[in-house]
């Protein structure tokens, strides 16, 4: 699947309603390690069907951050049934997020 | 096997790797997070030779693209120890081991932590090691900055262009860093420099929402604050390597001003090594030397 962007328009109904486990990746093109983040995040989502990958711009959508207590980016989030199950903040490698997806 | 394993792709590591390629040896860089090392989080470099400013980002992209148009091969692994068989080395990692005949271990540094209970949960939430990253989130709020060397200082200057009001906290009454940056900060309205005394209680629900400082004297004080900058120092990466290496005091790799260390055909390189100026040009200075013995010791190998 591919990367979804995330506002607060579709945050509902893409995250929140999912059926499958959400990744959210909380971003911004300034931020370094996001950027290097982005190809990992972005493989991640080609590669599983279970679990759904939405990319959201922290300076697009600071309501969005500030919701959800993001204050250090990047920060990955996973959603299960519209509830926080995990948290990752700064860069990882690939393994280290797909046990973040896989553990929770 | 390969010729050469480097443990670390930040500045030091990814230049080792040019060097090694260049003298044909085939080299694996074994990286625990992603490319670059710490100098991703700087948008500003200003004094690395030729280039009059450039970004963290754009330095690493650079420099880790050049490794990879010479042939240099990355795996994205954490390494968690190193084995001596002689001739040649085992570099262990929670998922596999890779052989080689010589390994550089250019694992740089970390922050410190404050050491104060709740500080990894609340980290992301509130608590921060880079003032530069996460500042802006702090846009008119209250926050709060620990330490007392030029990184402390620095961030307290940084953040009161941008917060409402910067407690700076240092356990000392005074402080290690530059004198024109505290009397500096000593003119900024927003700015309340808290000597002797240390953050002793993170005060925060899902969010940080204050901190509770304490005095030499055991005075303690609340301060309703959203960010905590720790800038406490850095602590070198070579806790896995303790057995292998030798450490100081600090933790950081004893080696010779050519990177060798105890172990012949194990090498460091970069802010992990025991050095006074730790910058850019001194860690990929490291990586040229660091390879250029690792390139000497393996054709002096007869294996
Ligand atoms: C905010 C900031 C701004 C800076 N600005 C400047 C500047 O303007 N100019 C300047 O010259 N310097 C600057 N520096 C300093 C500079 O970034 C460092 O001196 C330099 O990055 C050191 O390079 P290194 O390769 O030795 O270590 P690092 O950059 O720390 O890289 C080490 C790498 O090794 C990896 N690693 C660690 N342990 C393991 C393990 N067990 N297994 C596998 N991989 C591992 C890490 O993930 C990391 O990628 C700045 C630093 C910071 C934090």
């Amino acid at each position: 699947m591919a990367v979804i962007t995330g506002t607060a328009d579709n945050f509902d109904t893409e995250v929140l309603q999912s059926d499958i486990p959400v990744l959210v990746d909380f971003n911004a093109d300034w931020c370094g390690p996001c950027q290097i983040l982005k190809p990992t995040i972005e493989e991640i989502a080609e590669e599983n069907k279970s679990v759904k990958i939405v990319s959201v711009n922290i300076d697009d959508e600071e309501d969005l951050s500030d919701e959800y207590d993001v204050f250090s980016i990047p920060c990955l989030v996973l959603f299960r049934n519209g509830e926080e199950a995990g948290r990752s903040v700064g860069l990882k490698n690939k393994d280290e997020i797909l046990d973040l997806i896989g553990g929770n | 096997m390969y010729d050469i394993i480097i443990i670390g792709a930040g500045p030091a590591g990814l230049t080792a790797a040019i060097y090694a390629r260049r003298a044909a040896k085939s080299t694996l860089v074994i990286e625990a997070k992603g490319f670059g090392g710490q100098i991703i989080k700087t948008p500003d470099i200003e004094n690395y030779p030729v280039e009059q400013h450039i970004s963290g980002l754009d330095f690493a992209t650079k420099l880790y693209n050049q490794t990879v148009a010479l042939g240099a091969e990355f795996i994205f692994e954490k390494a968690t120890s190193i084995k001596d068989n002689g001739k040649t080395k085992t570099v262990v990692t929670p998922k596999s081991e890779y052989e080689a005949k010589a390994v550089i271990i250019a694992t740089g540094s970390e922050s410190r932590l404050l050491g104060v209970e709740g500080e990894a949960e609340f980290t992301g939430r509130g608590v921060s090691y880079c003032a530069t990253c996460d500042g802006l989130f702090f846009r008119n709020k209250a926050v709060a900055v620990v330490g007392g060397g030029n990184t402390a200082l620095e961030d307290a200057l940084y953040m009161a262009d941008i917060a409402e009001k910067v407690y700076l906290i240092h356990r000392r009454d005074e402080f290690r860093g530059e004198e024109t940056t505290v009397s500096r900060l000593k003119e900024r309205e927003n700015v309340e420099i808290i000597y002797n005394s240390t953050v002793t209680k993170l005060i925060a629900d899902k969010r940080l929402r204050g901190i509770e400082v304490t005095d030499k004297q055991g005075n303690t004080r609340e301060l309703e604050i959203r960010g905590l900058f720790v800038a406490v120092g850095r602590i070198p990466e070579n806790k896995n390597f303790g057995d292998i290496i030798e450490l100081d005091a600090s933790g950081y790799a004893v080696s010779s001003e050519n990177c060798l260390t105890k172990t012949n055909g194990v090498f460091v390189a970069g802010d992990n090594r025991g050095k006074e100026v730790r910058q850019l040009v001194t860690a990929t200075a490291d990586g040229a030397v660091a390879a250029t013995q690792a390139v000497r010791y393996i054709s002096n190998l007869n294996i």
